[in-house]
């Protein structure tokens, strides 16, 4: 086998790319690193099964000619590995974006619970405090017209503020 | 016999997940699901530990296949020493978080994957203890780190999200550099089997030797968290729930201990790096808990000495000698047991007094007896008062050290010994200032502030983003108002608001279920001191077997026993 220069600088490349942007504050940015760190170092597993050759499946070609099977089986537990903790990431950054950027007033559950408690003290309470559906029936929404839109969490707010 | 029962450990858990997450909507189903796979999980690894204790290290080729090609399941003494140990606390930790649960009456909130999370975290406990190459221990940590992930951002509030990150993308580092360490090491030896590394690794030259162990143990010691590869620890736990963090605390590091024993005794007998290792712990004992005496959080104070400790087991692994190995196990076991019963305890002192910050409590000891003791035992144990176990294992190790009589190991030995004097006097500022101190006492200027800030809705109060347009700001106003005017209500007639500005808080009453298994898990840690004499002898076996290397290695090689049944 030849030694090839390519996968060794891909590989350094990736590497060296990853470490920075992994080192930046910007979530978004870090995953990006992370992927590629992943990257390069599941090109590094690739390289150490040895030179290239057949697939490695028996009847189809000789076991001298194979490629080593084990660093691909172990790339593709890494990279669903990868994959997962990706998608979890990606969560966490839109959740942080969120609690970050997000204008709207969300419903209180603790203050929701509070208020339902007790009998007595729902008797003392201001319907106009209350959330639409804990509101007693006829009660006018005076003041939360806007509740509806301002906890929805289907719709994106635009950072800035809607208009 | 142990062919059927080495896979149950990771087995169980993993069925168990995947059963309470079909029953997510029937929260009673799911506990009592989630409680008897721990149990069984437990009453297997018992049995393990007798078997291994009697019958040496077994392997079991999982699905049959012979030991280069397929994957290895080993127990010998260590594995199911910490087998037994973690699925301990996994239960108690489990039913002090179904006690939490009942008692919020949350039971039916979104968090009901905290149960299938909680079981998948254990199966990968339970698999990094099992594996038998490099490759399978590497899955069994992705496996229980996912699963942190997801149990330390439980709810997505901004402070845990914000801890989340920091340990997410510590753990993500510290993964890449172990798998990549596998790459080099299969690229070097055309192997990840342990027992086959064991000899193959030898015959490499000293150079890449070096170069392997030290990408293992930098990855390992991230995770076990050693100075200076710790500060990410204080940073993320203390944010997260009691019970997760109770359980983190106890387990999470304890696992990259193990795997650093396994890897010191089995891959790099030569001990190359043993100095870099000992000045290490030297650093993470004594910086560490000089971190816990600067901190006035209860959480916090003992996020550092968990960290102060690792530096204990360190040292112990550091010697290399069979003496220093004993000690080590002794005090991995201990101090799992340990730190989470603190950390249970710091729960129960946050549910009852409101608060784990010292200048927000006071007077707990006269006001609540019973959870004055549970904490103080476990303190003194922590701080290694004899006769308790931390004594034994703290002794253990230092004789160790002194045997091993280099100047190097005697500094170390010193390093101990104050480190469990500064342990002690960071428990006692604990005991003394939210204990012992008087109810009545005045609120220092710090505490007023806090209490302040504490009655002020401020940090409730929705933060305006942008200009929002016209009428934003009335709506604004108005909220606030509606606001007050609601708290004032709704707090009314209760004692919370009355006292959040006055010295301390009306206690909370606790719920039975997490005062009595915070009770069982500090008879747990007590009755390690009572069979402290067979469990030392049984770490003692242990090590030998580790120091010896050849009953691990054959095990794998010749009686690998098929497994009925394939993961």
């Amino acid at each position: 086998m030849t030694p090839t220069v390519v996968l060794p600088v891909i590989i350094g490349g990736l590497y060296t790319a990853g470490v920075y942007l992994l080192l930046d504050r910007s979530l978004t940015r870090v995953l990006l690193g992370f992927l590629l760190l992943g990257n390069a170092t599941n090109l590094l597993l690739l390289s150490t099964g040895g030179p290239s050759g057949m697939a490695p499946i028996l009847g189809y070609a000789e076991p001298e000619e194979m490629s080593d099977p084990l660093p691909q089986a172990l790339i593709l537990t890494a990279i669903v590995i990868t994959f997962g903790v990706a998608a979890f990431v990606l969560a966490m950054i839109h959740r942080s974006w969120r609690l970050a950027a997000d204008e709207g007033v969300g419903t209180d559950e603790e203050d929701r619970r509070v208020a339902r408690r007790s009998g007595t003290d729902a008797d003392e309470l201001d319907p106009d405090d209350l959330a639409p559906e804990d509101r007693p029936a006829g009660h006018a929404d005076s003041l939360h017209a806007p509740a509806a839109e301002a906890a929805d969490d289907v719709d994106l707010p635009l950072p800035g503020g809607r208009t | 016999m142990s062919s059927v029962l080495t896979p149950l450990p990771v087995l169980l858990p993993l069925l168990g997940a995947a059963g309470t997450l079909l029953v997510g909507r029937h929260p009673r189903t799911q506990r009592t699901v989630s409680i008897l796979v721990l149990t069984a999980v437990l009453g297997v690894s018992l049995a393990l530990l007798l078997l291994a204790d009697s019958e040496g290290p077994t392997a079991v080729a999982v699905g049959g296949w012979p030991v280069p090609l397929g994957i290895v399941l080993v127990v010998d003494r260590l594995s199911a020493l910490m087998l037994v140990v973690a699925s301990t606390v996994a239960l108690g930790v489990l039913v002090f978080a179904v006690g939490q649960g009942s008692a919020d009456g949350s039971e039916a909130t979104p968090l009901s994957i905290f149960h299938p999370t909680f079981l998948v975290l254990i199966a990968g406990v339970s698999n990094a203890f099992l594996a038998g190459d490099l490759f399978n221990l590497y899955v069994g940590f992705e496996i229980l780190l996912m699963a942190s992930y997801v149990l330390l951002t439980l709810g997505g509030s901004a402070p845990r999200v914000r801890a989340g990150i920091t340990y997410v993308v510590v753990s993500l580092l510290s993964s890449l550099i172990f798998l990549a360490a596998i790459g080099l090491i299969y690229a070097a030896t055309g192997t990840v089997t342990m027992a086959q590394l064991a000899g193959r690794l030898a015959e490499l030259p000293e150079g890449t030797q070096v170069l392997l162990q030290s990408m293992l143990l930098i990855a390992f010691c991230i995770k076990a968290a050693v100075f200076p590869l710790s500060a990410w620890l204080p940073d993320s736990y203390p944010t997260a729930p009691a019970p997760v963090t109770a359980v983190f605390a106890g387990l999470l590091t304890k696992v990259g201990v193990y795997a650093i024993i396994r890897t010191q005794t089995l891959l790099f007998p030569a001990g190359a790096l043993d100095d870099v290792l000992m000045w290490a712990a030297l650093a993470t004992m004594v910086i560490g808990i000089l971190g816990a005496v600067a901190q006035t959080d209860i959480r916090r104070i003992l996020s550092f000495t968990l960290v102060s400790h690792i530096g204990y087991m360190l040292f112990g692994i550091a010697l290399g000698t069979a003496g220093g190995l004993a000690g080590a196990i002794f005090y991995v076991a201990h101090h799992i047991a340990i730190q989470t019963t603190l950390f249970l305890v710091a729960g129960l002192v946050e549910r009852t007094g409101g608060s784990t910050a010292m200048d927000r409590l006071g007077g707990l000891a006269q006001r609540s007896p019973f959870l004055a003791v549970l904490f103080f035992v476990p303190a003194m144990n922590l701080a290694g008062i004899p006769p308790l176990s931390g004594f034994i294992g703290k002794l253990g190790l230092l004789q160790a050290g002194v045997a091993e009589g280099s100047g190097q190991a005697l500094a170390l030995v010193a390093g101990g010994v104050v480190t469990s004097l500064l342990t002690l006097l960071a428990v006692a500022r604990v005991w003394t200032r939210a204990f012992w101190r008087p109810a009545t006492q005045e609120p220092s200027a710090d505490t007023a502030a806090a209490a302040a800030i504490d009655a002020a809705p401020a940090p409730r109060e929705p933060v305006p983003v942008g200009d929002g347009g016209a009428g934003a700001g009335e709506r604004q106003t108005a909220w606030l108002a509606a606001w007050r005017r609601h708290e004032d209500v709704a707090t009314a007639g209760t004692a919370v608001r009355a006292t959040r500005a006055g010295a301390v808080r009306a206690l909370r009453p606790l719920p039975g279920v997490m005062v009595g298994v915070t009770a069982v898990m500090v008879a747990v840690t007590v009755s390690l001191t009572v069979v402290a004499g067979p469990l030392y002898g049984l770490t003692q076996r242990a090590a030998e077997d580790l120091v010896e290397r050849t009953p691990y290695v054959e095990s794998v090689f010749t009686d690998p026993v098929p497994a009925e049944d394939g993961e």
